[in-house]
């Protein structure tokens, strides 16, 4: 019933007396979520909107049980606060600062490699298992129970599709943002292995962008183990080449990373693509609607 | 973030790396003393933010002080158009006055981030002075990577390879080998997203040299290098990113006429797509961000709509974390305040939706809405083309 989190899952919000991290860690307890309280150096032993304050994770985590790290750490703390959160041996940690320097993106995937922990972001809107648990920044109302499993690199564009699909009855099972930085820590092919293996995903909406090779490994991965229908959109088509794009990862460098390759690599190992982001959830209505396979 | 050429050579010293004897000149004058200071052949080179330079005649070899002179009043000053320019090309305000290099050899360095690897790469080739995409697609076995340890960075045997790979012997492997550390080093320092020395060259008295260097870096890294903001020109930029910068936007200006104002990039990104699908052109990217207060709005609005081109203004967001009262509220007083005339398509969904339809409906503004980003994009096409016959 879902991947990743769910209403076992125990959060620990990291940066919880900043600005964003106590608005989004209240949004998150009104949704469901066990939100166990939160980590802010200096302030440890204090309440802080009725969520308790520890100094560090490791005391936090020992006090609290808490499995689930949700970073809202400035960009200049940013990796530290990922790293400290996978020495007290979270296994899943989420980061929704946006602006990490890259540099430290690329000592921070490599410290995790081979580790018990999974970093999704940063630079993303979090998770959300509809129903149990909101992990992010997401708007939770717009969600609806289902089998719909959504994974993308932008944030707004997702709730765009979750819309969307809620508008046609389509609930989700969960939904992933991966973030849009050029290094970040779950790709595409770790969160469409996990659809594949979980028995209430009936199929997957891959939201991609320009920049990177991410879709087209995607893609191959699809073609080789995903057996559920897969519908899949680039945003970026119109983007000029050797700007970024807001995200730090969607820049179409040296003539590569294009919205059309990687259309046409989705194309290539049947993915059903979707020109017009106004026709994401209707796509996936008619591909769950005619039959329950992958289309070619 | 990317740099001039004078100022990229300037760091590029300041690690260590050669690079050819000179100086930044904004005047005839200026470059000729340079020259006569140098007191050899100096090669002049127009210092704007793209490549392509030479074929547009913005660098030129003078044989002496007179002749730098010359040469640097008739490239300061001009519109220097390559295909890396925006049409009308950029004007060049400084010229770089160097000693030439007898050339014997043109080789390529560069470092970036190899996304898929998640780590840096150095980059090689025997092959200098020409487009690195062209080689790679020609002659890939020209290209030596060296893909570094994420932490422990780049050892001293990947640079040997890399100077062996480029056919360094003797005294010029061993200067090969520090330039390519020395470099690697600077990349790092300075959170670098790109170094590119196009061409490095072994000069005839054996020298090996950094004729060209191209700098970008990482914008989400400028926070901890004030030293290079103050390298920002933004003369190279368009004035509109430059006033958008100001209020935390992300506007980049294109050459539709459709503004296009929307929350969070992606979005933004499909907002454009669509608005190409229905057959009309965007203006403009623009991420207002998904917090934005209604005085962001009305910056947004105001700098979106002093581009001439636009004829009219597609607002779509989905309210999260931005409720659409607010954001309806941001609007009526941008539109009011700025006594815009130009036709508005609305489409926003999300947060307190109904509250914000109604405030929009009850402004007496002429704001048409829409109930979906198709339908949105359809309308404001159709109300640009309007305009323009209008």
């Amino acid at each position: 019933m879902s991947i990743l989190v769910g209403r076992d899952t125990r959060v620990l919000v990291q940066g919880i007396t900043g600005k964003e991290g106590t608005f989004h860690a209240l949004r998150c307890k009104e949704y469901g979520t066990q939100v166990v309280g939160g980590v802010t150096p200096g302030k440890g032993g204090t309440t802080h909107e009725g969520f308790p304050v520890w100094n560090t994770v490791e005391e936090a985590v020992k006090a609290s049980g808490a499995d689930c790290a949700l970073i809202f750490v400035p960009p200049a703390g940013a990796a530290d606060a990922i790293l400290e959160a996978a020495d007290a041996g979270m296994p899943l940690i989420v980061c929704i600062t946006e602006g990490v320097p890259v540099a430290d993106m690329v000592k921070v995937k490599a410290a995790l490699a081979g580790g018990p922990s999974r970093l999704i972001g940063p630079n993303c809107p979090g998770l959300i298992t509809p129903g149990q648990a909101k992990i992010g920044i997401m708007p939770g109302h717009i969600h609806k129970v289902g089998g719909v499993g959504v994974v993308s690199r932008s944030g707004t564009l997702t709730y765009e599709v979750v819309h969307q699909l809620t508008r046609r009855d389509l609930g989700q099972s969960t939904c992933v943002g991966i973030g849009g930085d050029p290094v970040n820590g779950t790709s595409f092919i770790e969160v469409l292995r996990l659809f594949q293996d979980d028995p209430d995903t009936t199929a997957i909406m891959m939201i991609g962008e320009i920049g990177g090779t991410a879709e087209e490994e995607a893609a191959a991965f699809v073609r080789a183990h995903v057996t559920k229908p897969v519908v899949g959109f680039i945003c970026g088509q119109t983007a000029p080449p050797g700007r970024r794009m807001g995200h730090a990862g969607a820049i179409i460098a040296g003539g590569k990373g294009t919205a059309a390759e990687k259309m046409r690599a989705m194309e290539a190992v049947g993915i059903t693509t979707v020109k017009s982001p106004a026709d994401m959830g209707a796509t996936v209505a008619r591909v769950l609607g005619k039959n329950g396979q992958k289309k070619g | 973030m990317k740099v001039h050429e004078y100022q990229a050579k300037a760091l590029l010293r300041e690690f260590g790396v050669p690079v050819p004897d000179g100086d930044v000149a904004d005047t005839p004058a200026r470059a000729r003393e340079i020259a006569q200071r140098l007191g050899s052949r100096v090669v002049v080179k127009a210092q704007v933010h793209a490549g392509g330079r030479g074929k547009a005649g913005g660098i030129k070899l003078a044989a002496d002080a007179a002749g730098a002179e010359a040469a640097a009043s008739q490239i300061l000053g001009m519109r220097l158009k390559t295909p890396q320019t925006p049409p009308e090309g950029i004007v060049v305000r400084s010229v770089w006055v160097e000693r030439a290099s007898a050339i014997e050899r043109e080789l390529y360095l560069s470092m970036t981030l190899d996304r898929t690897r998640a780590t840096h790469v150095v980059m090689a080739s025997p092959a200098g002075g020409m487009d690195i995409e062209d080689v790679a697609a020609r002659t890939p076995e020209k290209i030596i990577r060296e893909w570094t340890h994420p932490a422990l960075g780049l050892a001293d045997y990947q640079a040997r390879r890399l100077a062996f790979g480029l056919g360094l012997a003797g005294e010029a492997f061993k200067q090969g080998v520090g330039l390519i550390r020395n470099l690697f080093r600077l990349y790092l320092a300075k959170d670098c997203s790109l170094v590119e020395i196009n061409p490095l060259v072994v000069t005839t008295d054996g020298r090996v040299l950094a004729l060209d260097a191209k700098l970008s870096f990482d914008d989400n890294a400028l926070y901890r290098h004030q030293e290079l903001v103050a390298l920002r020109d933004v003369n190279e930029e368009d004035p509109l990113d430059v006033e958008a910068s100001k209020y935390g936007l992300n506007y980049i200006k294109l050459d539709g006429n459709v503004g296009c104002m929307v929350n969070g990039a992606g979005l933004a990104m499909a907002t454009m797509d669509i608005i190409k699908l229905a057959g009309g052109e965007p203006a403009n990217f623009l991420d207002v961000g998904g917090g934005a207060s209604p005085e962001q709005i009305e910056n947004a609005f105001r700098i979106l709509s002093s581009d001439p081109a636009v004829k009219a203004v597609f607002i779509n967001v989905f309210g999260g974390i931005l409720r659409c009262d607010r954001l309806a509220e941001g609007v009526i007083a941008a539109v009011r305040k700025l006594g815009l005339t130009m036709p508005v398509v609305v489409r926003m969904e999300g947060t307190n939706v109904e509250l914000g339809r109604q405030m929009l409906a009850e402004s007496g503004l002429a704001l048409t809405s829409a109930e979906d980003m198709g339908v949105g994009a359809t309308k404001v096409v159709a109300l640009a083309r309007g305009a323009t016959r209008g």
